[in-house]
């Protein structure tokens, strides 16, 4: 079994560079993640934001998943609620969220089109003691051999590196089983979010690199949802999530025009 | 990097100081006799209660857990006479301990019950009482220090996740540099632990506290509280369920009731004076005793300002004040029941270090005036188990810093006022210092405790 997801991601390796012009990936977001796989889990470093969000994100998936009744009951006020469930993470990067769904018992795959970083997700799993099963894949390779596979999938923070949002969107549906959840954050298409991620967090607080946004890749809400819908995926929750850049605190609002996320389940 | 951290902690880590860098790696990957989640060092009140309830929080029922404790077991069997240390614990600490199911065998032994503090001051006849809005119930409960540590202890053991060392003392602490993500302990007795959180709750003077070099701010009132088990002169039909306490120019002194004939006594006073009360005749004391709690001073409008402020204080516990009553007499005391114990104010603006925090009085100390001590002990617990709580139901780990945060803030945005208003409180009735500049110099510390973490961060950096 090991055996083939190696052939698998060897594949998806001679498969990327060949035909990177096909897939999901932009090379050049790809170059600009390269450049933080060594502090990555510096919590106060670059991905600052990334580190603090979990304290809002890791609680979403998990009651979401608890509100979907896919969790046990015996399980439920335990350290670890989501035993035996199968979560994809898609874009895992150097594992920030990853982590704490294999500290509650999840079984976690996590794939990133970034070999160097998953060295890095790897290692930092392992000195954890942490069992979690990091691949270097793109999602549309992923999926040619995990159909209908994952309990849930999360995306978190990828879709604005995304062009090809339907084909992303479509490969991450399939490898869902039906009445999966699909977890996605990331930031809207307006101009305040624009001002903030780009003008403010990248340049005046030089909170996180710059260039790693592209405001054309930012999507709204409203046509994400339509996409999952073209993807059988339909949408439960949507909140706005506000950051304090002064507190590195997360916080669900309503007001989503800068970053949100949003639980969808895949109907049969 | 590692040596360069350990040869800075000076005194603490002399040991690996002499033996050198080789020594320090086969402590950190072979001396460890065993590795815990979670230690707690120290099991007085706080530290056996926070034990047991960790111990009992289902969430956390796959981490290992060991409590250190330097004293030896105390096997409990219920004294005739009453122990001369007993605290006043409020409603809120009485939530927790039922809780924990240890109020069940605090209530099968003895408590008594407080359903009215009378506060009054020597210096003008005003008095002020205070009693809960809905009658029955109490204001708080009077238990033996003892008592209360043997329920806790009783549940403890009932714990299969928690492991008790009775007779175990720590001598020092090695605590995670910015590499490191464990604690280690060595024990007295040649011993080595590792832990993920180490729970600091070894009392006023903490080694934990001064492992972390926090920032602690101290000084003593030059006061000692005077302690003993009194009895009461006894009207007819008299029910002792009264707290009282009068304000003297050397100190406040109060009255918590035991039983209908019985009173314990708290009464801080200069040092010089409790060492006269404590060698004076039982009789003779008894006879000051009743002159400070009934006899008549020269009027002071400072005094007076003071009682505003604990009304004050007393309205935010929710207890709105009324009106007037009598104090007891008391026409004795139980042979060989006084003891005085020196009296401080503490605050470490730091409660939390990476892997370490601190409870109780190791993070804080208060004067005993409004019998808040341990109730802020058993705050710290309560908050601490929920964030811990929901730092292990978020995937994070024990040691996650950015929930560790939420205990140090909420605890501080508690605990501050409730010292700084004690402080205050003090500070009116026993000198003539402007009690502005204190609430100047706490509040400047409140402030600067809002970033303990960065404040942290740049100390760890410096090294
Ligand atoms: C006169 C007086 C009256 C008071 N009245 C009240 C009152 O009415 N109401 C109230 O709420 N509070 C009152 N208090 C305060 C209250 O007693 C304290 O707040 C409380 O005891 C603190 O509990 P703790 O567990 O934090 O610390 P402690 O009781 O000091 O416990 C610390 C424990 O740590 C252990 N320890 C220390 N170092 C080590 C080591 N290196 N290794 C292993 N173990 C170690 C010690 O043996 C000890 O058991 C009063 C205090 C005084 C002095
Ligand atoms: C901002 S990081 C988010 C990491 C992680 N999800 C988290 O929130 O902690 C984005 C990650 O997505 C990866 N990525 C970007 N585009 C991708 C794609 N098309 N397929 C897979 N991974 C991609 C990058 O390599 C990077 O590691």
């Amino acid at each position: 079994m090991t055996k083939f997801l190696r052939k698998c991601s060897n594949f998806t390796f001679i498969h990327l560079r060949l035909q990177s012009h096909s897939t999901t990936i932009d090379q050049q977001e790809i170059e600009q993640f390269k450049k933080l796989a060594k502090e990555w889990w510096h919590e106060f470093g670059s991905n600052k934001p990334l580190h603090s969000m979990n304290k809002l994100r890791v609680p979403f998936v998990r009651d979401g998943l608890i509100n979907e009744g896919v969790v046990h009951e015996q399980n439920l006020k335990t350290s670890t609620p989501l035993k035996n469930l199968s979560i994809l993470d898609v874009g895992c990067g150097g594992g920030i969220l990853s982590e704490p769904l294999c500290r509650l018992g999840a079984n976690v795959t996590g794939i990133d089109a970034n070999p160097g970083i998953i060295d890095v997700a790897k290692k930092h799993a392992e000195k954890n003691h942490l069992n979690i099963n990091y691949l270097f894949s793109s999602i549309e390779d992923h999926s040619k051999c995990h159909f209908e596979k994952y309990d849930s999938i999360v995306a978190s923070e990828i879709l604005e590196h995304v062009t090809e949002k339907e084909k992303f969107l479509s490969a991450c549906s399939a490898c869902l089983k039906p009445l999966g959840s699909i977890f996605i954050t990331t930031i809207n298409n307006t101009a305040l979010a624009s001002f903030l991620s780009i003008f403010v967090a990248e340049t005046v607080l030089e909170l996180v690199p710059k260039g790693i946004h592209q405001p054309d890749k930012f999507i709204e809400p409203y046509r994400l949802q339509r996409m999952l819908e073209d993807c059988n995926l339909k949408t439960k929750v949507i909140h706005g999530m506000f950051y304090n850049v002064f507190t590195n605190n997360w916080h669900l609002c309503s007001n989503n025009s800068v970053n949100y996320c949003i639980h969808a389940v895949k109907i049969c | 990097m590692l040596n360069n951290q350990i040869l800075n902690k000076k005194g603490v880590c002399l040991l690996w100081k002499i033996k050198g860098k080789f020594h320090f790696q086969r402590f950190l990957s072979q001396n460890i006799d065993r590795h815990y989640d979670i230690i707690i060092a120290g099991g007085g009140m706080v530290g056996t209660t926070l034990a047991c309830t960790l111990g009992k929080n289902s969430i956390l029922k796959n981490k290992k857990i060991l409590l250190l404790e330097a004293g030896k077991e105390k096997p409990w069997t219920l004294p005739e006479k009453y122990n001369n240390r007993v605290v006043s614990v409020n409603p809120g600490s009485q939530k927790l301990l039922s809780s924990i199911n240890a109020w069940n065998f605090i209530e099968k032994n003895r408590v008594a019950t407080v359903k009215q503090l009378q506060v009054w001051e020597a210096l003008s006849d005003a008095s002020i009482t205070f009693e809960q809005p809905k009658n029955n119930e109490p204001i708080s409960y009077i238990v033996e220090n003892d008592l209360i540590l043997a329920a806790v202890a009783e549940q403890a053991q009932s714990c299969p996740n928690l492991e008790i060392q009775y007779e175990a003392k720590v001598k020092n602490y090695q605590l995670p540099d910015f590499n490191a993500d464990i604690t280690q302990l060595k024990m007295e007795n040649g011993q080595n632990f590792s832990c993920n959180l180490l729970l600091g709750c070894d009392g006023v003077n903490s080694t934990v506290r001064k492992c972390m070099h926090a920032n602690y701010i101290s000084w003593n009132y030059g006061q000692m509280g005077v302690v003993a088990t009194l009895q009461l002169d006894q009207q007819p039909g008299f029910k002792n369920d009264v707290a009282w306490q009068r304000f003297l120019p050397n100190g406040p002194v109060a009255l918590l009731p035991l039983t209908d004939e019985l009173s314990s006594l708290v009464w801080s006073t200069t040092i010089q004076q409790a060492k006269e009360l404590l060698e004076l005749p039982e009789e003779r004391f008894v006879e000051q005793l009743n002159k400070a709690i009934g006899g008549t001073f020269k009027k002071s409008s400072l005094v007076s300002q003071a009682i505003n402020s604990f009304d004050n204080l007393l309205r935010a516990l929710n207890c709105p004040s009324t009106n007037q009553a009598t104090a007891p007499t008391i026409c004795g005391m139980e042979t060989n029941s006084r003891a005085a114990f020196p009296l401080g104010f503490g605050h470490s603006s730091q409660y939390i270090g990476k892997g370490v925090v601190l409870v109780g009085d190791a993070a804080h100390r208060i004067h005993p005036l409004a019998g808040q001590g341990v109730n802020l002990g058993f705050g710290d617990v309560n908050c601490l188990n929920e964030v811990l709580t929901k730092a292990v139901y978020s995937g994070g780990g024990l040691n996650d810093l950015s929930y560790l945060k939420e205990y140090e803030s909420e605890r501080q945005k508690h605990n501050l006022p409730m010292m700084i208003a004690v402080e205050g409180l003090h500070r009116l009735t026993t000198t003539t210092l402007a009690p502005i500049v204190l609430l100047r110099g706490l509040g400047l510390q409140f402030s600067n405790a809002l970033v303990p973490l960065k404040k942290y961060l740049i100390s760890q950096a410096s090294i």
